[in-house]
């Protein structure tokens, strides 16, 4: 079956752009076809620095012959109707065959060549693709990321023609910028393009430049006796910068080591796209570094070397620069000039805010087993190294620098740790903070985000969430619970923070597997004690798991609808049950069950065992089945005490849970 | 003209003049008003738009007095040199005159490593942007290269592609030289003696920074950024034969932006003010450019 082949070569693609655009690209070529008519048996896209490629096996060369029924004007309808069917269907009344007293028409539909339609297709596409930017170029109208250059469009080694805005479609393509013959090259389908593109110097699939990048710089390391840093980002990323990506180790200047090692390889990727090396099975990073560069050269990458040791070089001295200026500097002038620096238009300055971190960690750090002075001069600090000139060049290596700047200072270890920790955790794979001190001041730099930005009616809404809120109240929630912190929320934050955090940790709880219902009947016992709720959720979980939990589920629920139903009218009776007559044995056993239940349980609840608790409400589920079973509630004269037995048992689940929220 | 391999900072510029000659730009000379950037000249910004065709190139000294390192710096310099091309609509073939451009200077493609680096350029002060990316030589960037999408809030169109090679960062490069002072200025072996970049500016960059830093009257400042402001819609309210007087309003507009810049070195603009001034000055620009526009589609 024939196969089509797309090219859509163009100038540099921005790396960001490619996977997004290859997915794309996908997505409009499956619909196109199936819009057709055409399930290929099998597509493939691709993206590169210069081209996006699509491949498409088991096309048939037309479209299936289709008949088509239309259904006309009924026989004898006014002329007007028949005259526009006649048009619409595009034949002549003595074609039509009457049928039940309406006019009919057959058509036969030839199937389009497959050709036109793979025209259509690629020019919808070009037209209508959804880069994240995109512009235009010389005098043309057309949209594309980067100029667009050419189109290879073959079906069945035939090219497809048509032309869009002037770029006529062809069999040609390119290969490498500078490597080879650099000349334009003929492929008629799949196999031949991939055969050219190699001998051209251009590696087509993405995982395939990956793997020759992850290889390549294992050979170089080896030969070292170095261990390359993986960096899965700046891989996705220097896939996209090279079309036949080729390690090449340089080397730096081992006086550099002494700068700390993150900040080697923040000025290592963000500025140069280098990946960081160490000697095999150590710590630390080694003088060397490994940069990707787009050709094989000549000189074995000599010169590439040696230039880009030379500007990772002055880099790296200007990293130098800063941190030799900033342990001039010190905390103190850091501190003063944060009185400069506006943190919200609403929330005032970033020293206001340092202000209020140092208050409520403060008030934390007993809670969390902190020593107070410590936490507040941690908290004190913990924003001084946003005014240095390090974190100034490299954003993302702020409370890093502090730590940094900390120990240089000779502060006091547990000072510098929290300063250093106070932002984590950033992700859901970051680590929480531990040691006492960090932990109260990462609390409070988060509480302190979420109770202002709260405070001025700043929430995150849908998508949006520009100042990281959830990040942040997902941060209070996992230095909570993984530290089994015993904190009430209510100290910090208005109920609208306390839902927000109950929203989160249901987030957190669902991504954990547990059913949100259970939260949200947790959380309507008002607590706000995360610790406890979890563990209540937990025990919840485990308990209606179980058959006795199911039932007695049900049981809650019918016990409740009737008290509802009875609420309706009426105030229903107050006060404990009496003890009913000793010949009703399913309302004597549900009594004494409920009395038997209340120490035990108000126990369990105490000492917070909430497992023990539910086992002390599965007593219930055989003496509350018995009384819905066997008891009619509304006899007149026993009416009062049954529902106030009702109500005993709701009260008693109550204090668990509020069943009635939990599905099921 | 010889064709080697330039061996000077001003050999470097001759062979790009040279280069860009060939290709059939008109090679101007600097702007005389104090810009910080050399997309500044009304070559760029004022030609960039309209309908009609404009290929140009030409040296245009940037002013960035925040930039001043008292000649201390071995590559900081608060005055230093771009080599502009401009070239409207942009020919298919951009990418390739550059790349020959490189080899002119003495570049060889096949031991180099040569990468466009996607960078989305913008100048918020003349409400322009385009698309296009830096241009990185064994991991330097040594090259900007943008397809002008607007310039004063104006669409740019036909567009035109503009090329901003750093003049002494290249030079630095190209002769390994890692301070940019040591730079030869002319032909190290010229009979008439060697001079270094060094010996003509160095001195023009102590003393230009201690007065960015220190010496200029901020109040003064001041008072000339509100009279420019003043001055550029009034000179575009005049005319001379039916045409409202844009180029010396454009002219004005520099002269406020380079004003700014020189009040925002001396410390004197707050944080929270910055974007105000940037957005006086953007409109100013708009005004200009809107009225370029209306006489180049009357033309």
């Amino acid at each position: 079956m024939p196969q089509l082949l797309l090219e859509l070569f163009s100038e540099e693609i921005p790396a960001r752009m490619q996977a997004q655009a290859a997915k794309d690209l996908e997505r409009m070529a499956r619909e196109h076809l199936a819009a057709a008519g055409f399930l290929p048996e099998a597509l493939k896209t691709f993206a590169g620095p210069r081209r996006l490629t699509l491949v498409a096996e088991g096309l048939p060369l037309a479209q299936a012959d289709r008949k088509e029924e239309l259904k006309g004007p009924r026989v004898g309808a006014p002329p007007q109707a028949m005259e526009g069917f006649l048009r619409k269907a595009g034949l002549t009344q003595d074609k039509l065959v009457e049928r039940d007293g309406v006019y009919m028409a057959f058509i036969e539909k030839k199937g389009r060549p497959t050709a036109e339609i793979i025209a259509e297709m690629v020019e919808a596409i070009v037209r209508g693709f959804p880069w994240p930017k995109s512009m235009i170029w010389g005098t043309k109208k057309l949209r594309w990321v980067r100029p667009l250059k050419r189109i290879l469009c073959v079906l069945d080694r035939e090219v497809v023609p048509f032309s869009i805005e002037g770029i006529e479609s062809g069999d040609v393509t390119e290969g490498h910028r500078f490597m080879g013959e650099a000349k334009p090259f003929v492929a008629k389908d799949f196999d031949e393009y991939v055969a050219g593109l190699e001998k051209h110097f251009v590696v087509l699939d993405v995982e395939e430049r990956k793997q020759r990048i992850l290889e390549g710089c294992k050979t170089l390391c080896f030969a070292r006796h170095l261990e390359l840093v993986e960096d899965q980002g700046l891989l996705d990323e220097v896939a996209g910068l090279a079309e036949w990506p080729t390690p090449v180790l340089g080397d730096m200047d081992p006086a550099f080591l002494s700068l700390p090692p993150e900040v080697i390889r923040t000025s290592m990727r963000t500025h140069q796209k280098y990946f960081a090396v160490r000697k095999a099975g150590e710590e630390g990073l080694a003088p060397h570094f490994i940069t990707i560069a787009n050709i094989q050269a000549a000189d074995g990458g000599a010169v590439i070397a040696a230039g880009n040791a030379k500007v990772l070089s002055s880099r790296l001295s200007d990293a130098r620069f800063f941190w030799d200026e900033d342990v001039k500097v010190g905390f103190e002038p850091w501190l003063e000039k944060l009185n400069g620096v506006t943190f919200h238009a609403k929330l005032g300055t970033m020293a206001q805010r340092v202000e209020r971190i140092v208050a409520l960690a403060g008030e934390i750090a007993p809670l969390v087993g902190a020593d107070v002075e410590k936490t507040k001069e941690a908290a004190r600090l913990a924003k001084a190294d946003l005014a240095s000139q390090m974190v100034g060049e490299f954003p993302e290596l702020q409370g890093v620098m502090g730590g940094y700047y900390a120990r240089t200072f000779g502060l006091d270890g547990e000072i510098a740790d929290a300063v250093r920790d106070h932002y984590k955790p950033q992700g859901p794979s970051d680590a929480v903070p531990t040691a006492p001190v960090s932990v109260a001041v990462a609390l409070a730099d988060k509480l302190d985000t979420l109770v202002g930005f709260f405070a001025i009616d700043e929430k995150p809404t849908g998508s949006k969430d520009p100042y990281a809120l959830r990040r942040a109240a997902l941060g209070v929630i996992r230095i909570i619970l993984e530290n089994g912190l015993r904190v009430s929320l209510a100290k910090f934050g208005k109920e609208d923070l306390i839902a927000f955090f109950a929203d989160r940790l249901k987030v957190t709880l669902r991504d954990q597997g547990k059913r949100h219902d259970l939260v949200d009947a947790v959380f309507a016992l008002g607590d706000d004690d995360l610790a406890r709720i979890v563990a209540r959720v937990e025990a919840l979980d485990g308990f209606l798991k179980t058959d006795d939990g199911k039932n007695l589920l049900a049981g809650y629920k019918r016990a409740s609808n009737i008290l509802k139903a009875e609420e309706k009218k009426g105030a229903l009776p107050v006060g404990a049950p009496a003890e009913p007559a000793a010949d009703s044995a399913a309302e004597v056993g549900l009594y004494n069950a409920l009395r038997l239940l209340d120490k035990p349980l108000k126990e369990a609840l105490a000492k917070e065992d909430f497992t023990g608790a539910m086992t002390q409400l599965a007593e219930l589920r055989g003496p509350v089945d018995a009384y819905l079973d066997g008891v009619f509630v509304n006899e007149p004269e026993h009416r009062d005490n049954r529902l106030r037995t009702l109500a005993a048992v709701r009260d008693a689940m109550g204090q668990v849970a509020d069943f009635a929220l939990i599905a099921g | 003209m010889s064709r080697e391999k330039p061996k000077s900072f001003q050999s470097l510029i001759l062979t790009l003049h040279d280069y860009w000659s060939r290709q059939g730009c008109v090679i101007l000379q600097p702007h005389d008003v104090e810009v910080g950037a050399g997309t500044l000249h009304p070559a760029t910004v004022l030609r960039a738009l309209g309908p009609k065709a404009w290929n140009a190139a030409y040296v245009q000294p940037s002013r960035r007095p925040g930039d001043g390192r008292y000649g201390e710096n071995p590559n900081r310099l608060q005055h230093y040199y771009q080599y502009q091309v401009i070239l409207k609509p942009n020919p298919e073939n951009m990418q390739d005159l550059y790349l020959g451009s490189l080899e002119a200077i003495g570049l060889d493609l096949r031991t180099h490593d040569i990468r466009f680096v996607e960078d989305d350029w913008e100048n918020p002060t003349v409400g322009a942007w385009g698309l296009g990316w830096e241009v990185w030589c064994d991991g330097m960037e040594v090259s900007q290269y943008t397809y002008f999408q607007q310039v004063g809030g104006l669409d740019v169109s036909p567009v035109a592609g503009e090329l901003t090679y750093g003049l002494e960062r290249l030079a630095m490069y190209v002769f390994g030289v890692d301070n940019v002072y040591d730079l030869p200025f002319n032909d190290p072996d010229a009979p008439l003696g060697a001079t270094t970049y060094g010996d003509v500016f160095l001195e023009n960059e102590r003393q230009q920074s201690e007065a960015n830093f220190h010496g200029y009257d901020v109040a003064v400042l001041k008072q000339q950024f509100e009279q420019m402001e003043e001055q550029v819609p009034l000179m575009l309210a005049r005319s001379y034969q039916d045409k409202a007087l844009v180029l010396p309003a454009y002219d004005m507009v520099l002269k406020a932006s380079h004003l700014f810049n020189l009040m925002n070195a001396r410390g004197a603009i707050a944080v929270a003010e910055r974007a105000s001034y940037i957005g006086r000055i953007r409109d100013l620009c708009k005004m200009c450019a809107s009225a370029w526009v209306e006489q180049q589609e009357a033309a």
